[in-house]
């Protein structure tokens, strides 16, 4: 009692005036007919410490608490249902018509929720404390830093105490009588906290002693340092984003063009096709197992492996085997094929985008420092480099990908061996689709899915191959990921568009000095 | 290519558009002989087409040079008249402003970007239709064909060069006009461009126009320089070390080739009322590959043929049948590069020949 007392004494010293002129027991300025001390009176109660305070305050809020004479509360539960509000216990036989009810107006109303708002400081749920302290960063109220002090002195968690002591330090550069050592030191919590809030309060701070001045101006600094660093990191995770969209679309182009040297103009509905699946595999879900849900796409990802990957193999048979040698005619018979096919899903699923859903796991976000890194960006990166990492694999260690490299190299020293080289020129050519309708499951994440789909990409994805250098995959890699890249850093500058207009005429001009691309294959091959 | 065809060519095209002239202008609007002036703008489009496919037979045909990107020069000589039919607007426009055009004075801009001056001056405008594609085609050109970017690789970038510019003229600060491009045009060198008489008069500049390039192209493909430049197409490496410069001469052509789509351009925007920026879509400059490619390439007045039965193709199914038109066009894609390489001309020379050929054999046997 005598601990509550001292407390207590040193809240009425650090609270503002009207509460000053508050006696130590909260109580009976509630019972005022002042609104102001009623106010007074709910700081004070709010951060007294007293474990009923939250149920008063509630009740107050609620226009259920009423006083009696002689210093009695009473919290209104129901009709004839009344509790003691000092020690909640049962209150029977309490007429209404004896209490007087206390009243709230506006001002009363605001202190409510400033005290609710401490009271929050107190409660068990950690997110709940999280989310006080934040209010209270923002409203910067000096009042409420004896509440602080006390969840500060509380707190075990390590990240809410970092919170609560952001929020001490911008309510204590809100008090007028701050000591100068205190306010530097709380402009070194601010400069830590470094984010666009924290800048905001040093820019509020007013006219203050020179020291002080001079800190805020450095920590300021340091603020906008930290924030141009974590915007620079954002831009490159948004440009690695963009960059890993290229490399799938890109990766099955690679083959098909870079390897095979077949310039397929319908590679982009490959992408389409891939996107469909999707869509198809879960509207099947949808119907008979909607709680596959969440693992629709894993279905999807073989599945539209295995549909673009046939559709490729069929285009090869039907079309391409017949115009080998000819890459202007294969140009423009693929681009028939391009409209065709488009033409084809039109008809089938109607010329509307549509809705592909993105599994729970899948969807929000996740906040890492300054960056926001959403969860279908980040898992459409990893799905690129995987489907990367398997399509290398593929190529260097199955028997398969040996023959491919055999036929690529030297066509008729490998049918003298023996292998059957049209069969490989199908595979392969196979395997650049199937690779193109994977890239459509995650383009399907991302992008709207329409019988445009593809179009959007074909000519990124051409040059994308050219910049890397033809034939070679690690060049794919760094050129998607540095058009991603670079793509993104020029936004900002540029806007959107031009942005895509520079990077453009750049790569016109890159391939002007070095029309074999990043990084070219040397020797005798290329000749042929 | 021979001299017979291009007679025959030159005849259908200035005698048909007299015809529709005839037929407009001289029949009464209820006589079953009377062709509406719809009709007469249509045909005018198409020998617009007709044009651009000229110019991507020169290149593609003779130099072998597959530019995915003509329809950009074509565009660019679209949005020249277009700029110079806006100005003519003058204070007819809805917000009545004597300078600037409609979507300025929306986009509340004040005064007129230097870009645009003089376009209200007919000759400056004529001159810009040929400069500003021939400009483009020139520094493009001298760049690609410099470093010896060619087959697929030119042809990519060509379609960059065309996307871009897509992409470029569909902002509005570009001062194009942006998504809407230019339109609502009333005269062209002070005649209403609504009236019958001037869209016949549009008809029969078209013709004449188009009469006159193939006549160029054709002087420029039967000279020593087109023998030169069938080499390039054909062997370059070898006309190379002969010791000429196919750099020079597949620049010469590319260039010529870019201001006759510019002309083409020029000559559509009035006919059909409209330019924007959708003209750049690189899947036109495919089209107008694929009108070459079903008239035959490298035969001049099968680019012609081929640019007017697509169109006329594409006019009636996408009225008819507009669903089955992209399954049409794509098939057309795949039908004439696989099984129909020589284009209509093709057949028709080889049907020529087929009857002589079995006549020399008959008596062997």
């Amino acid at each position: 009692m005598i601990r509550l007392c001292r407390v207590l004494l040193l809240l009425a010293l650090l609270l503002p005036s009207a509460a000053r002129a508050q006696t130590e027991d909260p109580f009976t300025g509630l019972a005022s007919d002042n609104f102001d001390t009623v106010a007074a009176a709910v700081g004070a109660l709010a951060t007294s410490g007293n474990p009923r305070a939250e149920a008063i305050i509630a009740a107050l809020q609620n226009d259920a608490l009423y006083f009696a004479d002689g210093g009695k509360f009473y919290i209104k539960n129901g009709d004839d249902d009344f509790v003691d509000a000092r020690t909640g216990a049962k209150a029977p036989g309490i007429n209404e018509d004896d209490l007087t009810s206390v009243s709230v107006n506006n001002a009363v109303r605001r202190a409510i929720e400033g005290a609710m708002g401490n009271l929050n400081l107190f409660s068990a749920n950690r997110a709940t404390r999280l989310k006080a302290a934040g209010e209270v960063f923002k409203t910067r109220d000096p009042a409420a830093l004896p509440a602080l002090d006390r969840a500060l002195a509380k707190e075990q968690d390590g990240e809410v105490k970092q919170a609560l002591r952001q929020a001490q330090a911008a309510a204590l550069l809100a008090r007028p009588d701050a000591t100068d050592a205190d306010k530097i030191a709380a402009i070194a919590v601010l400069r830590d906290r470094g984010d666009l809030a924290a800048s905001g309060v040093l820019a509020s701070l007013g006219a203050q002693s020179p020291a002080v001045a001079a800190a805020a101006a450095t920590a300021a600094a340091a603020i906008a340092r930290m924030q141009e660093m974590w915007s620079l990191a954002q831009s490159v995770f948004y440009g690695l984003s963009l960059g890993s969209v290229l490399l799938l679309a890109a990766a099955g182009l690679a083959i098909t063009f870079g390897v095979m040297g077949v310039i397929n103009m319908a590679h982009g509905e490959m992408v389409m096709l891939g996107a469909y699946t999707t869509f198809v595999v879960q509207q099947v879900i949808r119907a008979h197992a909607p709680g596959l849900f969440g693992a629709s796409l894993f279905f999807a990802v073989p599945l539209a492996f295995l549909v673009s990957g046939a559709a490729g193999v069929l285009i090869e048979r039907c079309m391409i085997r017949f115009l080998y040698g000819r890459p202007l005619e294969t140009l423009l018979a693929t681009w028939g094929l391009s409209l065709v096919l488009q033409q084809l899903v039109r008809s089938v699923f109607g010329a509307s985008n549509r809705d592909v859903g993105t599994p729970a796991w899948m969807s929000g976000a996740t906040q890492w420092g300054g960056l926001t890194i959403t969860w279908n960006r980040l898992t459409i990166i990893v799905f690129a480099f995987l489907v990367l990492a398997a399509l290398m694999a593929a190529l260097r260690f199955t028997s398969l990908g040996l023959r491919m490299r055999a036929v690529t190299q030297n066509r008729r020293m490998a049918a003298a061996m023996g292998i059957r080289t049209p069969w490989i020129d199908a595979l392969t050519f196979g395997l650049g689709s199937g690779v193109a309708g994977m890239a459509g499951v995650a383009l399907s994440q991302i992008d709207n899915v329409s019988p445009n789909l593809g179009q959007g990409y074909i000519i990124d994805s051409f040059m994308v191959v050219v910049f890397g250098g033809v034939g070679n995959l690690w060049g794919t890699v760094v050129s998607a990921l540095t058009l991603g890249v670079v793509n993104k850093f020029l936004e900002p500058v540029a806007g959107a568009v031009l942005g895509k207009i520079v990077v453009l005429v750049l790569l016109i001009l890159f391939i002007q000095r070095r029309p074999r691309g990043l990084f070219p294959l040397k020797g005798r091959a290329v000749e042929a | 290519m021979s001299r017979a065809s291009t007679l025959i060519c030159l005849v259908a095209v200035l005698g048909g558009a007299l015809l529709l002239a005839a037929l407009n202008l001289g029949t009464a609007p209820e006589s079953a002989a009377h062709v509406p002036t719809y009709v007469v703008s249509l045909v005018g489009k198409y020998l617009c087409f007709a044009i651009l496919a000229l110019a991507v037979d020169l290149v593609w045909g003779f130099a072998g040079i597959l530019s995915l990107g003509h329809a950009a020069f074509f565009a660019l000589g679209g949005y020249a008249m277009g700029m110079y039919l806006m100005r003519q607007i003058g204070t007819r426009g809805v917000y009545g402003n004597a300078v600037l055009p409609d979507f300025m004075v929306f986009l509340n801009w004040k005064a007129l970007p230097w870009y645009w001056m003089g376009f209200d001056n007919a000759l400056f405008m004529l001159l810009m239709a040929v400069a500003v594609p021939g400009l483009l085609a020139l520094v493009f050109g001298w760049l690609a064909f410099r470093s010896r970017v060619s087959g697929v690789y030119l042809s990519i970038i060509t379609q960059a060069l065309t996307y871009a510019l897509l992409l470029a003229f569909f902002r509005n600060d570009m001062g194009f006009g942006g998504n809407n491009g230019l339109t609502d045009f009333k005269d062209m060198f002070g005649l209403p461009l609504s009236t019958e008489s001037t869209r016949v008069g549009l008809l029969l500049a078209t013709a004449a126009l188009l009469c006159a390039c193939l006549l160029i192209t054709r002087y420029l493909v039967t000279s020593r320089f087109g023998r030169v430049l069938i080499a390039v197409r054909d062997t370059e490496s070898r006309t190379r070390f002969l010791g000429y410069r196919p750099e020079h001469y597949k620049l010469f052509v590319f260039v010529v080739s870019a201001i006759m789509a510019g002309i083409g351009g020029a000559l559509y925007v009035p006919q059909v009322g409209i330019i924007n920026p959708s003209e750049f879509a690189p899947a036109n400059s495919i089209e107008a590959v694929i009108w070459v490619a079903v008239g035959g390439r490298g035969t001049l007045v099968g680019a012609i043929l081929g640019a007017v039965l697509v169109n006329a193709g594409k006019t009636y199914f996408t009225g008819a049948l507009p669903e089955l038109w992209l399954f049409a066009l794509g098939a057309l894609f795949i039908l004439v590069t696989l099984l129909l390489p020589g284009g209509i001309m093709g057949l028709l020379s080889r049907a020529r020949k087929a009857p002589k050929a079995a006549a020399v054999r008959e008596p062997a046997e």
